[in-house]
């Protein structure tokens, strides 16, 4: 009789769990570091700045247009650490599994980490895994850590963020967002909205190969770029002015918020980023964004002033500005 | 208060229709409106047609909008 | 089809912007224009709440002449619905395999002592729906859970849910139960031109309400009471030339009912939905939230479809409800003040933590303000 589906047992620590393990985690996920299957993976860490991340995944389904929980768990760890300058290298993998997971899903989303992990030059060098009892958990949450060396002397950050910065987007707003939920409303669509999720180290190595002053970078998550941008300029105590007719939004994206009632800029991402560089360096950044595959839709689409400090404001097509507020934090489709 | 978006007509079946809104698709209720065809647009509220425009219509109406973009003079 | 922002399409989209800030030069003088002949100051109610948010969103209200200002009205669904409506929606999800299905606007807004968020997070089956027909085919797709549609909205939305009932009498759809807080607009319209506290010189009368009623639903507020009204669409546009044609109006001294968004609004309006409407539907009265109980302004389930009224079938009684202390959504509602004035707006009512419908709903006029007016402006 073969198992199918992950059953309490396989949490349990004993054999089970080292044939869970074996024959689905490694294959994998396996490397040097990982296969001997420590309690800690010992790492060598150069002279330096070191950037650390922790970040877990609960997205249902587990499978969407574009990706899966395990891609996002690796592209969202990647970014993280990205944005902040620094080479990612090493990830944790923390599994909860609910009892009754069939196992040829735990074994696409162990691929799909393994595959992404690899394309970026990550390695998992440590994991866990435990298993909840059916109805605890929806299928399987993710838990992550990563590390990665900074290689850039710029203090990328909200500090460093000036009156007079460009704000450049490097692609489509609310991609994710839309490919996950887009369904829970009925809404479907033609051609299919993949989700945006992507590694972007190579996307971030290319603006630092400019050598152009980057002031910050933000990997836009929850809360899509509202979120990201009513956080910096909170933390920056600086002002932002959005340009409407600039922000690059898929027309189905737009249908599908205007049908719904939901506003673009609050739609999630997970592959896509905002820049902060000064004005006068925002072609060149621009540019080097446009010659890389995630980059190719990149915009400027707004800039940094001293006033309104702290808040973000949309400027429309007649001039009209709006504040920005940071998103609630669920998106509800509405009537009115 | 009420928030409702054109959308085009992409099939129909007796009283339901998909519709797009540039491209996001979804079902609707367009028993409330008259002789609606493929490629008629219909004004769409919580998932049902309030009123229908002809092809034609719209053709007009995108004229109207250019026109009134180019400077027309108000009534 | 994808727009190229730095090409063709982006291009086209900066000359239409050029066009069209030549469009609202020009309204702009017209404005002021009506505005200097009728020589006086006017207030002009735009009763629904996405043109509150628009004509924000957009800058319009800067560009109003001196002595015409805007004032908001109720038309929110959502803000005028008593915190008792709340209650009983609450009240009904704590029965056993009850799920409460609901526009997403309702979600958070605060009954006497709860709201459905909360309800949710405390066990409580509340599910958002797009559409009343998402509702009744999930009560279709299972038999073993009572499902209640909480059925707030105007005209606009009401003959979507009417549809519903006709279906589910037809199908004996037996779990699907309608909680009925539907209003109409011209009963409260005119209890606001009675009202003395608040005068209005116009109205911007609802755009997609007037889709389904028809323009000449508010003939008798022109004709009977001497108010200009105009019907004007939701784009920046629209809402200018809506202005216009009011201060026209005022400057001639005429009162009519005119149309600007006449690319969907007729004087008949849809007959269809007007029929089905008055078939599973008959008027009632209704109270507004601040504005007490309108005779004959509300919808109530007739007999023949009683066995869909959640009120009757599951024997809960809607009241009035208490709102939290301080609030004055009511008064925002009756125009007799603007957000600001009020001593909870942005103090204790925020649009992260919100007291009182009006900050809650994303076009209640509150929040609009919050959105929109800038503390540097008074």
């Amino acid at each position: 009789m073969t198992i199918e589906r992950v059953l309490l047992a396989h949490g349990g620590g004993g054999r089970l769990t080292k044939e869970l393990i074996a024959q689905v985690l490694l294959p994998c996920l396996g490397n040097p570091a990982l296969d001997p299957l420590d309690d800690a993976a010992v790492l060598d860490l150069e002279a330096g700045g070191w950037a650390f991340t922790t970040d877990s995944y609960v997205v249902s389904p587990l499978f969407f247009p574009g990706g899966d929980i395990g891609k996002l768990a690796v592209c969202g760890t990647v970014n993280d650490l990205a944005v902040k300058g620094a080479r990612p290298l090493w990830m944790s993998l923390g599994l909860v599994l609910e009892e009754g997971l069939p196992l040829t899903d735990l074994r696409r989303v162990a691929e799909s980490i393994g595959t992404w992990a690899q394309s970026v030059g990550v390695a998992v060098v440590t994991g866990d895994t435990k298993v909840v009892e059916r109805g605890r958990c929806d299928g399987l949450y993710l838990n992550t850590a990563g590390i990665g060396k900074v290689v850039t002397p710029l203090p990328l950050g909200p500090a460093s963020i000036r009156p007079g910065d460009s704000v450049i987007v490097s692609g489509y707003l609310g991609d994710h967002g839309m490919a996950v939920m887009g369904r829970r409303s009925g809404i479907s669509f033609s051609p299919e909205i993949s989700s945006d999720c992507a590694p972007l180290w190579g996307l971030v190595s290319a603006i630092l190969a400019t050598a152009c002053a980057v002031h910050a970078m933000r990997d836009l998550t929850r809360g899509g770029l509202a979120g990201a941008v009513c956080d910096l300029a909170e933390s920056s105590g600086l002002g932002m002015r959005i340009w409407e007719e600039k922000l690059p939004v898929r027309g189905a994206v737009r249908g599908a918020c205007g049908l719904l009632g939901f506003d673009p800029l609050a739609i999630a991402n997970e592959g896509t980023m905002v820049v902060f560089c000064p004005g006068a360096e925002a072609s060149d950044v621009l540019s080097a964004m446009r010659h890389h595959p995630l980059g190719r839709s990149a915009e400027i689409v707004g800039e940094v002033s001293e006033e309104p400090g702290g808040m973000v404001l949309l400027v429309s097509s007649i001039g009209g500005e709006r504040i920005v507020d940071m998103p609630t934090g669920e998106d509800l489709p509405r009537i009115c | 208060m009420c928030l409702a978006v054109p959308a085009e007509v992409t099939t129909l079946a007796g009283a339901k229709a998909t519709v797009s809104v540039e491209g996001a698709l979804r079902e609707v209720d367009v028993s409330l409106v008259e002789e609606v065809a493929v490629g008629d647009y219909v004004l769409v509220h919580a998932g049902f047609a309030l009123h229908r425009w002809g092809y034609a219509e719209v053709l007009e109406w995108r004229a109207i909008q250019e026109e009134m973009m180019a400077g027309e003079e108000p009534r | 089809m994808e727009s190229d922002p730095g090409g063709d399409d982006g291009r086209r989209r900066a000359a239409l912007s050029a066009s069209l800030l030549t469009t609202v030069g020009a309204l702009v003088v017209a404005m002021e224009d009506r505005a200097r002949r009728i020589g006086r100051p006017v207030r002009l109610m735009e009763v629904c709440g996405t043109h509150t948010t628009v004509a924000f969103r957009s800058g319009i209200r800067d560009l109003l002449p001196a002595g015409v200002s805007l004032v908001a009205g109720p038309g929110c669904p959502v803000c005028v619905t008593p915190a008792g409506f709340v209650d009983a929606a609450i009240e009904m999800s704590r029965r056993p395999r009850v799920v409460i299905a609901t526009f997403g606007d309702l979600v958070r807004v605060p009954g006497s002592e709860s709201s459905l968020e909360q309800e949710r997070a405390a066990g409580a089956q509340v599910k958002v729906v797009y559409a009343p027909a998402d509702a009744l085919a999930y009560a279709r797709s299972d038999a073993s859970r009572t499902v209640v549609f909480l059925a707030v909205g105007f005209e606009t939305t009401a003959p979507g849910v009417a549809l519903t009932l006709k279906a589910a009498k037809e199908e004996r759809v037996s779990n699907y139960l309608v909680l009925c807080a539907h209003r109409t607009m011209p009963r409260a319209m005119e209890a606001l031109v009675a009202d003395h506290d608040v005068q209005i010189d116009g109205f911007i009368c609802p755009g997609h309400v007037s889709v389904v009623t028809g323009a000449s639903a508010f003939s008798f507020l022109a004709e009977k009471h001497g108010i200009p009204c105009v019907v004007a669409g939701f784009d920046e546009l629209d809402i200018l030339r809506g202005v216009v044609m009011l201060l026209s109006q005022l400057a001639d001294g005429r009162s009519e009912v005119e149309i600007e968004y006449d690319r969907a609004v007729s004087s008949r309006g849809n007959k269809a939905a007007q029929d089905i409407m008055s078939e599973v539907f008959e008027e009632c009265d209704a109270e507004w939230r601040g504005l007490g109980v309108i005779p004959g302004s509300g919808l109530a389930i007739r007999a023949p479809y009683s066995d869909h009224d959640a009120s009757g079938a599951l024997r809960v009684t809607v009241l009035p409800g208490r709102p939290s202390p301080g609030c004055r959504c009511g008064d925002v509602l009756r125009g007799s003040i603007a957000p600001p004035d009020c001593g909870l707006f942005d103090r204790g009512c925020t649009l992260s933590r919100p007291l009182g419908p009006c900050m809650v709903s994303s076009e209640g006029a509150c929040a609009a303000y919050a959105r929109y007016w800038r503390r540097s402006r008074s």
